[in-house]
């Protein structure tokens, strides 16, 4: 009887990691073979034309803009806010709010970070439906993983490094500079490579606050679509599947690259930590 | 002389470092509050969008929740559809999506050879990373089609469809989560409990998955999160119709994307009726906070 419960138990294991790996095989699966033949040099940088047969490189630029933008406020806030968390703060109930919020901030569905950018940077900051707009309130979104993964990068510098600059007669902040942020570097880089994954793979705070307009942004205050709201309105408005999926192909072979190149960077952090 | 010229000169150095030291530990504090001024600041302006018809301009917020016509040409605005639309599709997607996601975190930690999980593992955290407008696609491409011929549907976009899509979805967040608690168990667990004469599958389920019972959870509620709080994947398979769902076919809009669906276009009190549907999805994911909160607060005990 108990045998026979554990062959039952031990089945449903193999059952359950099949279909896992089933579903997702074939989603990925799914994508590439229904976008693959529109995979070309004409399409990844090709115009847009709204009558069909266009390429996509409006969207990429779109889409390089809003990390660009969101990366270049959101990387050295990130970093200074976990220097302090780490570096400076005394435990208390401050630093207790922070993490708070930061915690809160990553739970926050994006179609609520959508509501707010366009309530706050679209209307009341009267920046309009633009890159810019998406770009800052994809800052907002990224915040707490930089601040995280810098948190967790600072914790794995040694004290003695520390202690050895400051014995030197350093200030603190000679310190900070040239000893602990360039050994945590490959742990903030990897932060911000994720980061880089985040900002590819959202779509709702962006359709609410960058809109949808498919061209070459003029500024960063022209409305512009970025490959996940392509994706999105192509399937939806005209049922074009084999047009998403080419352009799921672009953006798996991103996220694909990125988590690459991420974790080639912390087998990197490995070494020089066990050195 | 000279050496009174000198002290006076490393005071005046030893000054300015001091002052920089002051100044840039108050910029670094600075930075580390702006989370909680983003925090105040996005609480703020949705909930004051949100409250202003029912504080000002005279809407009951019982109709609101309870109100089951949604047309905002006549002034109606009920989301109890779209509230039992989200729960309903979330507890459904999880009643799915648990269980093989748990099984398979399992499989992955105490089953599986190091070499099979060093293949699947990964593949299953990079699927986590892929954009969820992909499954969105799938689900319409797949999904969708294969459960209009199953049942014989004249449309199969349904609650049904929301449920499988949101399942696949919450897979790898649930796997890659609840397989670093399991792996977490000390070995001494495993030992013991074999050298009682306890067989693998016995010490897996009833020692093993106990002792990583928080980080399940956790696992769980962050599977929830995801599931609750997705937008546009789901209008791809929901069919957006504004009814109370009575069966797995019926065609469903859940809380988000009414959102999403009619941000576009919305303006006066219309939009503060999407920023109050915002208010609810928020209260949703904060108590879902507070209880992840309650789990991990229990396991660090």
């Amino acid at each position: 009887m108990r045998q026979l419960k554990d062959y039952v138990l031990r089945g449903l294991l193999w059952l359950s990691v099949l279909l896992s790996v089933a579903v997702l095989v074939m989603i990925v699966g799914y994508i590439f073979v229904k976008g693959m033949n529109l995979i070309s040099f004409e399409f990844i940088f090709g115009d847009y034309s709204p009558t069909g047969g266009g390429g996509i490189w409006p969207m990429i630029v779109t889409t390089i803009y809003t990390i660009i933008i969101s990366l270049v406020i959101a990387t050295p806030i990130g970093i200074l806010a976990a220097l302090y968390l780490q570096e400076y703060a005394k435990q208390g109930r401050l630093v207790k709010l922070i993490r708070f919020a930061t915690e809160s901030l990553t739970g926050i569905p994006s179609i609520i970070y959508g509501l707010f950018g366009a309530v706050f940077f679209v209307t009341t900051l009267k920046m309009g439906m633009s890159i810019i707009a998406a770009s800052l309130t994809l800052t907002i979104i990224v915040l707490p993983v930089i601040i995280r993964t810098t948190e967790e990068a600072l914790k794995t510098v040694p004290q003695s490094y520390r202690e050895g600059s400051l014995a030197l007669g350093t200030t603190k902040l000679q310190t900070l500079y040239k000893v602990i942020l360039p050994s945590a570097m490959p742990g903030i880089l990897s932060g911000i490579i994720l980061s880089i994954g985040r900002i590819v793979g959202e779509s709702a705070a962006i359709f609410l606050t960058a809109g949808t307009v498919a061209a070459l942004p003029e500024s960063l205050f022209s409305s512009a679509r970025t490959l996940t709201v392509h994706s999105y309105l192509v399937t939806q408005e005209s049922g074009d599947i084999e047009l998403a999926a080419a352009v799921g192909i672009v953006l798996i072979v991103i996220i694909l690259g990125i988590n690459i190149s991420a974790t080639l960077i912390s087998k990197k952090l490995n070494k020089a930590t066990n050195k | 002389m000279s050496i009174q010229t000198n002290s006076v000169e490393i005071g005046k150095a030893n000054k300015r470092k001091y002052f920089l030291e002051k100044v840039s530990s108050r910029v670094f504090l600075i930075c580390a509050l702006l989370s909680v001024i983003s925090l105040l600041l996005i609480i703020g302006f949705v909930f004051y969008k949100g409250s202003h018809p029912f504080l000002v301009e005279g809407y009951s917020f019982i109709d609101f929740i309870f109100g089951t016509d949604w047309v905002p040409s006549e002034d109606k605005f009920g989301i109890f559809p779209m509230i039992v639309a989200s729960i309903f599709a979330t507890i459904g997607a999880l009643i799915i999506g648990v269980p093989v996601g748990l099984f398979t975190a399992i499989f992955l930690a105490e089953i599986a050879s190091k070499r099979l999980a060093k293949i699947i593992s990964p593949a299953i955290q990079l699927l986590a990373g892929i954009p969820s407008v992909l499954y969105g696609v799938f689900g319409l491409a797949i999904i969708v089609p294969f459960l209009q011929n199953t049942f014989g549907l004249a449309k199969g976009q349904s609650l049904l469809a929301v449920i499988l899509v949101l399942a696949i979805m919450m897979l790898p967040t649930i796997v890659t989560v609840a397989e670093t608690a399991i792996r977490a168990v000390p070995n001494t667990y495993r030992e013991g409990s074999l050298a009682l004469g306890v067989s693998q599958i016995g010490t897996i389920f009833k020692v093993v998955v106990p002792a990583a019972k928080s980080g399940i959870m956790t696992a769980i509620v962050l599977g929830l999160g995801r599931a609750i709080g997705e937008t546009m994947a789901v209008i791809l398979v929901a069919g957006n119709s504004l009814i109370v769902p009575t069966s797995l076919t019926d065609s469903v809009r859940p809380l988000t994307t009414n959102i999403a669906l009619e941000m576009g276009y919305a303006a006066g009190t219309h939009q503060e009726m999407l920023f109050a549907t915002g208010i609810v999805l928020f209260s949703f994911i904060l108590i879902l906070n507070f209880v992840l909160a309650k789990i991990s607060a229990k396991g660090g005990n």
